[in-house]
């Protein structure tokens, strides 16, 4: 079988026709050859795209950028930026426009092309991360210094119209929180980065501190400007040494060229920032008891309200935010929040990263505007499912994100749309799994990840989920009762309503989830003895 | 990993290093696992005496550190083998091969999670996700990360460590 690096195809409706798509079409065939892509890029007609005030039309895959009017004297510019040297045209793009037709995926579109957006990962693989010099070459610390010249109300202003969600798994407005912390009084406050990225299939945030440490700095310094700060810390788990130590570096280089320290680009505005690493824990994610932690203590979540907002580290009021949240500030700060909102959808906007893992072609890291569906995610960036796989079901935002069936694959995938459909977006862990997954099995691991994470301070968290794992390994290994199912939904309810933090809450989910969308391949776990899928080993 | 090395001196460079106020004990308690290979409850005596200074207004008990020490994943108050084998049991590795792999390891190694062979060689340990999905499955041999590893690869792995 032959392989394509990119599929071209050109609109050849009559209504293309007229407007000289045969021209086009022709002058692709030539600049291909000259250009000697014939080998690798496929070029084909295609009969309607959908749309008939852009034609004639060319869209180009994996990229999926759709281009509109295309005049054959374009094609020549075309191939050379977009198929030799990788580089969308962006002034050729076709106008944004609700997309509807007979294309599979375009029909569900709505805006924007699926197309990658970097803000968050732009400099990442472009730049040194251990040299501030390529990071200044890239606009870096431009953002910081508008910042100085401006009010912090101002700053914070710019942040609450961007509408900017927080993109640790909350979605929490990102300008309010600020405005929280800077609204409070207290001689001390601290600026926290949320770096303890331990959400199972989640690395978003490894590559951004790995690949651009100095835009978190950034954007640490500019919150630490708006809300009063004048401490921060960098909460990095155990496990990411690499990006520790990249920090390291990144600060010791800003304190050098004087943008960390004392009197900050000659504004008077004085900060500095520490490394903290953490020791193997998921729970330490959660805010408080990632304070916790730094205060040298056990990871245990605290009672909340009080919020970090007003009794934070050491009591004080505190910030925090994650890694991915933070990355979009400097970008904001600097292009405004006009811009920001051109990109993702009205209520959730901007981009989001996602890890795409599992059974699909490519796996990886992609970021993309809000709003792009699950099944363009699979078939475009997941460049498909292997020979042979059907999809059955994906698990979104890590462990305790939830489990979607083939059905919701066309929902748009942002906060909104997700919290209509009873989904969590989570940190953006793209789990995809195929018929080979049994439902039941899955839900087992997740709930041995839950069991072995809790912290064990509240006994809905620790004891539920330890009752949760045993009954359903009791049902996997064919000693399940068909009242299990009451008492695990019982249970998830209990765990969800009773749990002192997210983690116990979220606990709920997998069972949840499982039961609802998949509640007939574990019955027949309990009640055939047999496991659908052929993974678990029910009567060993 | 080197639990010959002198336990005193390793909890002073720590402590020394990193100072000695509160938000220093977890990255101290790292160092003296790092450097030993695990952290004996003399480690915890010696360090406690070492941090506790109640006219700094530090107060701590070994209690306290003993807590901290048994909470973290990535610190161990139990001796271990020369090597340590991290799997990764989360999810993503799971439906990506983990589950057959993680037959494969116990039966090589003839261990389960948690335990050292009589040689003391070896520690099997499971762990939670690593953030290296996109090379699942994936083991850690002590500091040494592997990807994509499949059931075949195993004894070439294990033998280069001694």
């Amino acid at each position: 079988m032959k392989f394509n690096r990119s599929l071209v195809l050109v609109s050849k409706d009559p209504e293309s026709l007229r407007r000289g798509a045969e021209d086009v079409y022709k002058q692709f065939q030539s600049s291909l050859a000259e250009f000697d892509l014939q080998g690798e890029v496929a070029l084909a007609p295609i009969a309607d795209v959908g749309r008939h005030d852009a034609l004639p039309m060319v869209i180009i895959y994996p990229e999926a950028s759709a281009y509109g009017p295309i005049r054959a004297g374009d094609v020549p510019r075309l191939v050379e930026e977009h198929l030799l040297k990788g580089r969308q045209v962006e002034d050729l793009f076709a106008p944004v426009k609700e997309l509807s037709g007979r294309v599979g995926w375009l029909k569900s579109r709505k805006g924007a092309q699926p197309m990658e957006k970097r803000i968050v990962t732009r400099r990442v693989g472009r730049i040194d991360p251990e040299n501030i010099e390529d990071y200044i070459a890239e606009e870096g610390y431009q953002a910081l210094a508008k910042a100085l010249a401006a009010q912090p109300a101002q700053v914070v202003e710019w942040l609450e119209k961007s509408g900017l969600q927080g993109r640790g798994g909350a979605g929490f407005p990102t300008g309010l929180k600020w405005r929280f912390v800077a609204g409070t009084k207290s001689a001390k406050k601290y600026v926290v980065c949320n770096a303890d990225e331990s959400e199972p299939g989640t690395f978003k945030d490894r590559v951004i501190l790995e690949g651009d440490p100095h835009s978190i700095l950034e954007a640490l310094i500019i919150a630490a400007y708006c809300v009063g700060a004048d401490e921060g810390f960098v909460y990095v788990r155990g496990e990411y040494g690499l990006a520790q130590s990249r920090l390291q570096n990144a600060i010791s280089q800003a304190r050098a060229y004087g943008l960390l320290g004392k009197d900050i680009l000659g504004s008077g505005f004085s900060f500095d920032l520490h490394v903290h690493s953490g020791a193997g824990a998921y729970v330490c994610g959660e805010e408080t008891a990632l304070l916790e932690s730094i205060e040298g203590k056990r990871g245990e979540p605290r009672a909340r309200p009080p919020y970090p907002t007003t009794r934070g580290l050491w009591g004080k009021p505190t910030l925090v935010n994650n890694v991915e949240t933070l990355a979009n500030v400097p970008a904001i700060v600097l292009n405004g929040a006009e811009w920001y909102r051109s990109f993702g959808t009205p209520s959730s906007p901007g981009t989001k990263t996602y890890t795409i893992l599992g059974n699909v072609n490519f796996r990886g890291l992609i970021e993309v505007p809000m709003g792009i569906t699950l099944r363009e995610v699979i078939n475009i960036y997941g460049q498909g499912m292997p020979p042979g796989s059907t999809f059955k079901l994906a698990q979104t935002g890590g462990s305790s994100g939830s489990i979607i069936p083939a059905s919701l694959q066309d929902t748009p995938m942002d906060f909104e749309s997700f919290r209509k459909a009873g989904v969590s977006l989570g940190s953006g862990a793209l789990l995809i799994c195929d018929e080979h997954t049994c439902a039941l099995d899955l839900a087992v691991t997740l709930m041995k990840f839950f069991q072995f994470e809790s912290c064990g301070k509240c006994t809905p968290c620790r004891v539920g989920t330890a009752r949760a794992y045993k009954i359903l390994t009791d049902i996997q290994k064919g000693k399940g009762k068909p009242q299990d199912l009451e008492t695990l939904t019982q249970l998830a309810g209990e765990m969800e309503y009773a749990s002192n933090c997210g983690l116990g809450q979220t606990a709920s989910v997998p069972i949840r989830d499982t039961l609802r969308h998949f509640r007939a391949e574990v019955e027949a776990h309990i009640l055939l003895g047999v496991c659908p899928a052929g993974v678990c080993n029910v009567n060993g | 990993m080197n639990p010959t090395k002198d336990l005193t001196q390793i909890v002073q460079t720590a402590v020394e290093r990193h100072g000695a106020q509160p938000d220093a004990f977890i990255p101290i308690l790292l160092e003296i696992n790092h450097e030993y290979g695990y952290i004996p409850a003399q480690a915890i005596r010696q360090a406690r005496v070492l941090l506790h200074q109640p006219e700094e207004h530090v107060l701590v008990s070994e209690g306290q550190l003993y807590g901290v020490a048994s909470f973290y994943h990535m610190l161990s108050v139990q001796a271990v083998g020369r090597h340590v084998v991290k799997f990764c049991e989360s999810a993503p590795c799971h439906v990506q091969g983990g589950r057959e792999l993680w037959r494969a390891v116990q039966q090589e190694l003839g261990l389960q999670a948690g335990e050292t062979d009589p040689q003391n060689r070896f520690t099997l340990k499971t762990v939670s996700c690593l953030g290296l999905c996109g090379v699942g499955p994936v083991m850690v041999v002590d500091d040494d990360v592997y990807g994509n590893v499949t059931p075949e690869q195993l004894p070439n792995i294990f033998a280069r460590y001694e």
